[in-house]
């Protein structure tokens, strides 16, 4: 198991190497460069252009500009925000939790609607609730998630008046209550939740076909047990797996999700980033939030090998 | 998409009498697929016949701010007194005209990466696949991202984004079925009998990758749509004055407190094109491929 463990550890590095080339030549993408570009009306000063060069290390040829990023990003430097001059990987840690905390919630409400409607939805195949729960599943897949963020803004917020919606608190940066919570969540689980219901009704259709579960029944067990014990254990092995593919989705849900709420994350920091042009903002976060995505596919690899015994030899 | 999961039963025989029957009528036949059919060739058409259909100019503006629906603006007028149906059937111009032409060229490029990299494999592969495996592991939407920043917002950036995203899941798909193909005795007397690679490569492996890549074009296509909407939420897709279901969204949300019609038009048509496409590409999957029948979770 050890050695599954880590060679799968061992396989991260390229990917790792490639998003932080990718990241570095964001920059270096921009057409005309940097400094025309962050200078705007003062363009055309020489000797400020040829200071800011120097500052940015833009004067440097290509290969060393990498490396000393590069040397920079593996002792955690991201450079310097452009606008408020505090380093990019300080702002990134004070908002990843806000970021977290919303994907977590997500995760949780997704969870807690996809799993039972799967079982019911599977054990009671081609009913009217199976159908009806496939329809919604294939219509929370359809809408775009921020779409429904605004319905339930209009609904829950405009119309009701029961729940904020918009910011988390008091404005001191603090998160107040939970309340301000529960729309985002919801936004951004629902359409989460849409895809994992698809995967474990099939993984669980899959798995009430197996030969174990008929021994079980006729074994004399009660189905109730059959299906929680013996198949959704099973058939949550697969799900696993999209959860993690899900952390992408997620992330880039959190994206637009949070700008649909103010939500104080890395989101709407990223957006901001883009729009002021502060690149070493959208540059650092954006590298962060891959680099998250990898590690967490990297965990629920391992988790999926922990889980599944027969995944433990290597093969 | 994730179809990876072993089959744990054998696949049902499959009944031939006389070939394939007709994609179309197979589809059609599964009233779900029709569903999707009707769906995708009504937004079509509302998206090829957009000036004629649309009663006003998309961009006119009018005294009559956030007017609800009446005889004069049938679906309501938005934030600055613009015909809300004009500009959803422009939108869908928008939408479907940048999604279609994202999704061809990333096909067109993943299938010719994913053959250069199943077929002749050795260096090609060492380079072509980790690269791919590189871009799939950005989330994807952050990748669009990535080069919007990157390049500014605005149509062909927006266009640029999305092809990056979409090549590698052709790719793979495509170099998937040319590996496995490329072992095959039938391929292996292609060479044998001096056909040329070209040849092996239209007669052989292409053929065999056409079910997961038909599958393939139509969920991307539902997909680029959404992130389409979503990049235009953010204002980084395309720019106003151009309508886009995305911003049209955007500005109705600031406006939402005096009335809901310019948040929810183009919301319904995002959703339902999306819908037709994703019924479409499900249906697809069960008849081009009765091995994965049942395995979409439909």
């Amino acid at each position: 198991m050890l050695r599954v463990m880590l060679i799968r550890l061992v396989s991260v590095v390229p990917v790792l190497l490639g998003i932080s080339i990718i990241s570095f030549f964001v920059i270096r993408m921009i057409p005309g460069d940097v400094i025309s570009s962050i200078m705007g009306e003062n363009f055309g000063d020489p000797q400020v252009e040829a200071e800011m060069r120097r500052y940015f290390g833009l004067d440097m040829p290509m290969h060393s500009q990498f490396l000393h990023w590069f040397g920079g990003l593996l002792q955690g430097d991201l450079g310097t925000s452009m606008r408020s001059g505090q380093p990019v990987l300080t702002e990134i840690m004070d908002r990843f939790p806000a970021t977290l905390l919303l994907a977590v919630s997500a995760l949780v409400v997704s969870v807690l609607i996809s799993i039972p409607f799967a079982v019911v939805s599977a054990v009671k195949r081609n009913g009217i609730l199976d159908a009806g729960s496939r329809l919604t599943s294939l219509i929370g897949l359809s809408l775009p998630n921020f779409w429904l963020g605004i319905l339930l803004v209009y609904v829950f917020s405009v119309s009701l008046g029961w729940l904020p919606s918009q910011g988390w608190g008091d404005g001191e940066g603090g998160f107040a209550d939970l309340r301000y919570l529960i729309l985002p969540a919801v936004t951004l689980g629902a359409s989460l939740a849409a895809i994992s219901m698809r995967m474990t009704r099939s993984s669980l259709l899959e798995v009430l076909n197996q030969d174990y579960v008929r021994t079980a029944r006729a074994k004399g067990l009660a189905e109730a047990v059959v299906v929680t014990r013996h198949a959704l254990r099973n058939s949550l092995i697969p799900v696993v797996t999209v959860l993690g593919i899900q952390a992408g989705a997620l992330l880039g849900g959190t994206v637009v999700v949070e700008q649909v709420f103010s939500w104080p994350g890395l989101g709407t920091m990223v957006i901001r980033g883009i729009s002021q042009r502060d690149y070493p903002v959208v540059q650092g976060t954006l590298l962060f939030l891959a680099l998250f995505y990898v590690v967490v596919n990297l965990l629920v690899d391992l988790i999926y090998v922990y889980l599944d015994p027969r995944l433990r030899s290597g093969h | 998409m994730v179809t990876e999961i072993a089959p744990a039963v054998a696949p049902p025989p499959v009944a031939r009498h006389g070939g394939r029957p007709h994609l179309l009528r197979v589809i059609l036949k599964d009233r779900i697929g029709a569903v999707g059919v009707v769906i995708v060739v009504v937004m079509t058409l509302a998206a090829v016949f957009a000036p004629v259909l649309a009663p006003y100019d998309p961009t006119a503006m009018s005294s009559q701010r956030l007017a609800p629906p009446s005889g004069t603006f049938l679906l309501g007028a938005d934030e600055a007194g613009r015909d809300l149906l004009s500009r959803a059937l422009y939108g869908a111009r928008t939408s479907l005209t940048v999604s279609l032409i994202v999704v061809f060229c990333a096909g067109v490029i993943g299938v010719v990466l994913g053959l250069l990299a199943g077929f002749y494999r050795g260096v090609l592969d060492g380079v072509i696949t980790p690269a791919m495996d590189v871009l799939f592991s950005f989330p994807t939407l952050l990748l669009a991202l990535a080069v919007v920043a990157a390049r500014g917002p605005g149509t062909e950036n927006l266009i640029l984004a999305l092809v990056i995203v979409f090549i590698p899941s052709f790719a793979r798909i495509v170099r998937g079925t040319a590996l496995s193909v490329s072992k095959e005795p039938y391929v292996e007397s292609g060479h044998a009998i001096g056909l040329s690679h070209a040849r092996i490569i239209f007669k052989y492996v292409l053929p065999n990758s056409v079910a997961p890549i038909a599958v393939q074009f139509t969920t991307s296509l539902a997909y680029a749509i959404l992130i389409e909407a979503s990049l235009g939420y953010l204002g980084l897709g395309v720019q106003p004055p151009q309508p886009s279901w995305g911003s049209m969204l955007s500005s109705g949300k600031a406006f939402m407190e005096l009335s809901l019609w310019p948040s929810l038009v183009p919301g319904i048509c995002i959703m339902i094109t999306v819908l037709g496409f994703n019924l479409l590409g499900d249906t697809f999957r069960d008849a081009l491929d009765p091995r994965l029948r049942g395995r979409s979770g439909r």
